[in-house]
């Protein structure tokens, strides 16, 4: 047998389902990989004794015949997401103490359908990254490194911690959000499996808002079909936010037939910018091929307005997101700089002076200008604008086609300290994510091959919207063509 | 009418619009499901939303649109079948989100009008800008800690209709009159209950002052008037204040100003009013609020009748003044009352009866006509017994009186006080004979041209019967006696 | 878009922000550089185009009115960095 640690979702069910070990097993393994690991940084607070106590109530669910879907299956919570009791920080120094008495929806689907949370995982501050540099409580590492070279990697962000826990196998899953690519760039620098469902699809109360139209939690993970089991254990309708959608949640890994032929997967032009790195155009040949052996047709498409999606999204998220940190204030909870402090706006300033980061000053400043008066229009106006017409490229390419296949990121894993004071370099980063964010639609990291220098690399699968399944579907063939088996380094043999 | 400021440079008109925020009467929030209720311990009535704790969202309360669609189909107003919450954005104590969520672009009331009832009877018509749906803020309290502020959100995520008025008033008896016809309109549709002393309907008023016949020019605004007559007050101010400055060859800044009762004056309240950039956008944790005809037809439905429609039927049903018409109509229940009261009656006759003794009588003990402690079904009986005879008018006021101390029927109050009038010709004549015999002189007086005099005999004799006697019955048998 | 110390300080005013005098020149590059980098989209032609409200094709859900949340002041103050008297606290504000 192996490892529990290796275990998978499904792996995992099956043992505990069969007896072969207890959930309370299960965790303390991971517990223990957790502490053993601590220098990566994945996790802000870990959360030991809840974890046992949740584990030893899935032994007697799964020993009376009742378990959920994620029984017994430790993982980690990205610390963007509000556990009643647990501290959340959003991984900046403004929620400071803030411990929430309420509980995210989807954390508290996933507490239903049996899950384990191990602690809370380490993330950009309030999301808004590409390296998980920005964290107040410092970066994560990656588990991989390059062959020879000993130098930290980044995990890639925001969702950095979850990435690094689950490839780390420090939690079998995590959960992750989305608003740029967080899910998707983090798993392909991390060589796991990232899904951003589409908006809607998971509800977004209680979690920590950075941009309200694009945010959307979705599933980190070691294989294809261990996302499908988590996503339909984290989805669903849910009356508190106006924007979760009101359809049935299908059973997503019923998707997994393994059989693409008939399929059609559109190759968009616009993804083959002069300068693309080479490895990634060779990974992405690579994918196209798997795809026609096993049946699939493949299809030129072509979104044009790709180039304008990474500036939209530099307006539209930094927008939403100047308002919704306004609440940061230093009156309700959280840190609040009282030194030298004579008026309210005073408090205001020095608090959320020293409160936030530099990259969250940045967008939010950045977010208050594009808002200001004699400027809306130019900016915010006018990037929603474009935003339809990505949205419209999207719903044509889809008139021809069923899934789309594009790298995920524009290059492996950076070291840390690489692109830290250079904003906009960071930012392309997202560039093949981004699209996907302000359609709303469904996109797929899977993990396909590593690189000349051994670090892995991901291609994203985007599908129509609530079209998961497809997307799955595809995605699970994929993986099991590549047959990416490759462990970080930090993992051992 | 007309309301002139007279300078030393000229005349002044006064041009005056009015945003009127109306708290909508529903049991939860605009945005959670927290009590609306005043008078709780502070920060009780505060769900995580209303605090504006992380990851929480808005989710819209049916009650409010329903409500917001009832009071614009009362204006007469637009109803916009789509229209959009947005995010207006400044920092205060008292404002949790860091935001309000209200409405900017798209409201989802468009222009109405209000008709004015003035107090000469006469009408005119305001225009209605917009009404939209926002929330209310919470409360800072000054005055509680000599550091720091104290800040209660009980109030915060209540809903709020903001009513906007076109710039149409030109004095500040139309201000007035506005609040007043407005406020009416509210109760009666149930939208508002219109207390402004408790600040569930409170009013900015927007003023400038410019010479007849030229554009407008630079207004301010007066935030939160808490009573008509402060709003007419703190016009009356203002705009003397505009006159002094313009005609020192002074400039008026447009700026918010706060009206101090105790001094029944305004001032500046913001000097920074160039830091304030309100960023508007639509709300992304929002979707634009929709709704079809069936719906808007169904609260269409189950409007009640409006005052101006009640004023209209009062006029040429029951025959009223417009002047009578209109004090009934202020507000439902007087309209209720007056109606059951005039119900197979002359209309006339109980419209005087309300408007004048019992409303009269109300105001002397302070209490409205839900409190009334006589029943539009005794003022009727007592409008019976006038007409039957029974009662003189006198006599009948006599009777209303004491019906106000003790509630009692007014048949019960005759009965027991012997107070029905005397018709009967046989006394009267004994009574006019007694005065007659008694005065010699003033019968010659009166024989001799001085008719006037017989309202003095006619007073003697009522004096004589202790006012039971029917005036008219008394009058005729003087005449004949005396005149022949 | 060139953004000026000037107008970074008024924006962080507005947003609240305390940023020390000596990083303004740096922010204010920082930004002008994300302006500049965003102001490519002025090259897309939007006439006619509507802006995106909500990417789902979905109307808003209306809740009932029903009273459902509330009655927590202990909850609700739990967080605060000072409470007093079921109240929170902000430094003395003059009107």
């Amino acid at each position: 047998m192996s490892k529990l640690t290796d275990l998978t979702i499904t792996q995992a069910r099956e043992g505990l389902t069969k007896g072969d070990f207890t959930a309370r097993e299960l965790t303390q393994a991971h517990i223990d990989a957790m502490e053993a690991h601590r220098g990566l940084n994945a996790f802000i607070t870990e959360t030991p004794d809840r974890a046992l106590e949740q584990a030893d109530a899935a032994d007697v669910a799964i020993k009376s015949g009742d378990a959920g879907a994620m029984a017994g299956v430790p993982i980690g919570m990205k610390d963007l997401f509000c556990t009643e009791g647990v501290l959340t920080t959003a991984a900046s120094h403004i929620l400071d103490g803030f411990t929430p008495p309420y509980e995210s929806t989807v954390s508290a689907n996933l507490k239903k359908a049996g899950a384990v949370t191990l602690g809370k995982t380490n993330l950009d501050e309030f999301a808004m990254g590409s390296s998980n540099e920005t964290s107040y409580y410092g970066p994560v590492k990656n588990p991989w490194k390059k062959q020879g070279d000993d130098a930290d990697m980044v995990p890639g962000g925001s969702s950095g911690g979850s990435a690094a826990a689950v490839a780390g196998r420090l939690a079998i899953a995590a959960t992750g959000t989305d608003t740029g690519g967080s899910i998707r760039q983090p798993a392909a620098f991390t060589g796991i499996v990232g899904l951003k469902p589409t908006y809607g699809r998971c509800s977004r109360y209680g979690i920590v808002a950075f941009a309200s139209s694009l945010d959307q939690a979705g599933p980190m993970t070691r294989t294809v079909r261990d996302a499908a089991i988590m996503l339909g254990a984290m989805a669903g309708f849910d009356p508190k936010d106006s924007t979760s959608a009101n359809v049935p949640v299908p059973d997503f890994e019923a998707a997994l037939t393994g059989d693409i032929r008939g399929k059609t997967v559109g190759i968009p032009a616009e993804y083959r910018p002069d300068g693309l790195n080479a490895e990634v155009q060779a990974v992405w040949d690579k994918g196209v091929q798997m795809l026609k052996d096993a049946g699939a047709t493949v299809v030129d498409i072509s979104l044009p307005h790709t180039k304008y999606a990474l500036p939209t999204y530099y307006i539209v998220a930094p927008a939403e997101a100047s308002s919704n940190l306004a609440r940061y204030d230093g009156v309700r909870f959280g840190l609040r700089v009282t030194d030298g402090v004579r008026s309210l706006d005073d408090m205001y300033m020095k608090t959320r002076g020293e409160g936030f980061g530099k990259e969250v000053r940045r967008r939010v400043l950045i977010g208050t200008y594009a808002l200001s008066a004699g400027y809306y229009d130019a900016y915010y106006l006018k990037a929603q604008k474009v935003r339809t017409l990505i949205a419209q490229d999207f719903k044509k390419a889809f008139e021809t086609c069923d899934v789309i296949l594009t790298p995920t990121a524009p290059s492996a894993a950076f070291p840390v300290g690489a692109e830290v004071d250079d904003p906009i370099t960071m930012y392309l980063n997202d560039v093949f994510t981004v699209p996907t964010s302000l359609a709303g639609l469904p996109g797929l990291s899977v993990p396909v091959d590593l690189d000349k220098d051994g670090l892995p690399m991901g291609l994203q699968l985007i599908g129509r919207p609530f079209d998961e399944e497809t997307v799955l579907q595809v995605g699970d063939v994929m993986e099991k063509a590549a047959g990416f088996t490759h462990k970080p380094a930090s993992v051992g043999a | 009418m007309s309301y002139v400021i007279q300078g030393e440079t000229g005349d002044w008109e006064v041009v005056i619009g009015l945003e009127v925020h109306a708290q909508v009467i529903s049991e939860a929030k605009l945005f959670s499901g927290a009590s609306t209720k005043f008078g709780a311990e502070p920060n009780d009535q505060v769900s995580f939303v209303d605090a504006g704790f992380p990851g929480m969202l808005p989710v819209i309360n049916e009650k409010a649109v329903e409500q917001a669609v009832r009071t614009g189909l009362g204006l007469k107003a637009q109803i916009n079948h789509r229209s959009v919450f947005a995010r207006k954005n400044y920092f205060y104590a008292d404002l949790p989100q860091g935001y309000q969520i209200s409405q900017y672009e798209l409201p989802i009331v468009g222009h109405g009008t209000i008709i004015l009832d003035m107090p000469d009877g006469s009408t005119r018509e305001v225009g209605i800008e917009r009404l939209h749906l926002e929330q209310d803020a919470g409360k800072s309290m000054h005055d509680q800690h000599p550091a720091k502020t104290f800040v209660d959100l009980n109030r915060s995520g209540v809903a709020l209709m903001e009513i906007v008025s076109k710039p149409d008033m030109r004095t500040p008896e139309e201000a007035g009159a506005y609040l007043r016809k407005l406020r009416a309109i509210l109760r009666y549709l149930g939208t508002c209950d219109g207390n402004m002393e408790e600040g569930s309907m409170r009013c900015d008023v927007n003023v400038s002052v410019r010479r007849p016949d030229e554009g407008f020019r630079t207004r301010c605004e007066i935030k939160n008037v808490n009573s008509v007559r402060f709003v007419m007050q703190a016009i009356e101010y203002e705009a003397k204040r505009h006159v002094e400055v313009y005609e020192s060859g002074g400039k008026i800044e447009q700026e918010t100003r706060l009206f101090d009762p105790s001094k029944g004056e305004t001032r500046s309240l913001r000097t920074k009013e160039n830091a304030h950039d309100y960023r508007y956008f639509p709300d992304p944790d929002l979707l634009p609020l929709e709704f079809d005809d069936a719906f808007v037809d169904g609260i269409r439905a189950t409007l009640p009748e409006l005052p101006d429609e009640k004023k209209q039927r009062f006029i040429s049903d029951y025959g009223l003044s417009p002047y009578d018409a209109t004090v009934l109509v202020f507000d439902k229940e007087s309209a209720a009352y007056f109606e059951q009261v005039a119900e197979g009656r002359d209309g006339k006759a109980a419209a005087n009866w309300v408007t004048t003794n019992l409303f009269g009588a109300l105001n002397k003990l302070g209490k409205d006509i839900g409190e009334s402690p006589v029943s539009a079904k005794q003022l009727g009986q007592l409008i019976d017994l006038i007409s039957d005879g029974t009662l003189s008018g006198r006599l009948a006021k006599e009777v209303f009186e004491i019906m106000i101390e003790t509630g009692d029927d007014p048949a019960k109050i005759v009965d027991e006080r012997g107070m029905k009038q005397v018709t009967d010709t046989g006394a009267i004549e004994k009574a006019v004979d007694e005065v007659i015999a008694a005065n010699p002189d003033k019968v010659a007086e009166v024989q001799g041209g001085k008719e006037k005099l017989l309202g003095w005999f006619t007073g003697q004799v009522m004096k004589a019967t202790q006012g039971k006697a029917n005036p008219q019955a008394v009058n005729d048998v003087l005449k004949k006696k005396i005149l022949g | 878009m060139s953004l000026d110390n000037t107008t970074v300080r008024n924006i962080a005013f507005l947003a609240r922000i305390d940023v020390p005098e000596a990083e303004l020149p740096g922010l204010a590059d920082e930004l002008s550089a994300i302006l500049g980098f965003v102001e490519q989209l002025g090259e897309v032609d939007t006439k006619g185009v509507e802006p995106m409200t909500s990417v789902t094709e979905m109307a808003l859900r209306w809740r009932e009115d029903a009273i459902t949340d509330g009655g927590q002041q202990d909850k609700v103050l739990a967080n605060a960095p000072d409470a007093v008297e079921g109240y929170f606290t902000v430094p003395k504000v003059v009107e």
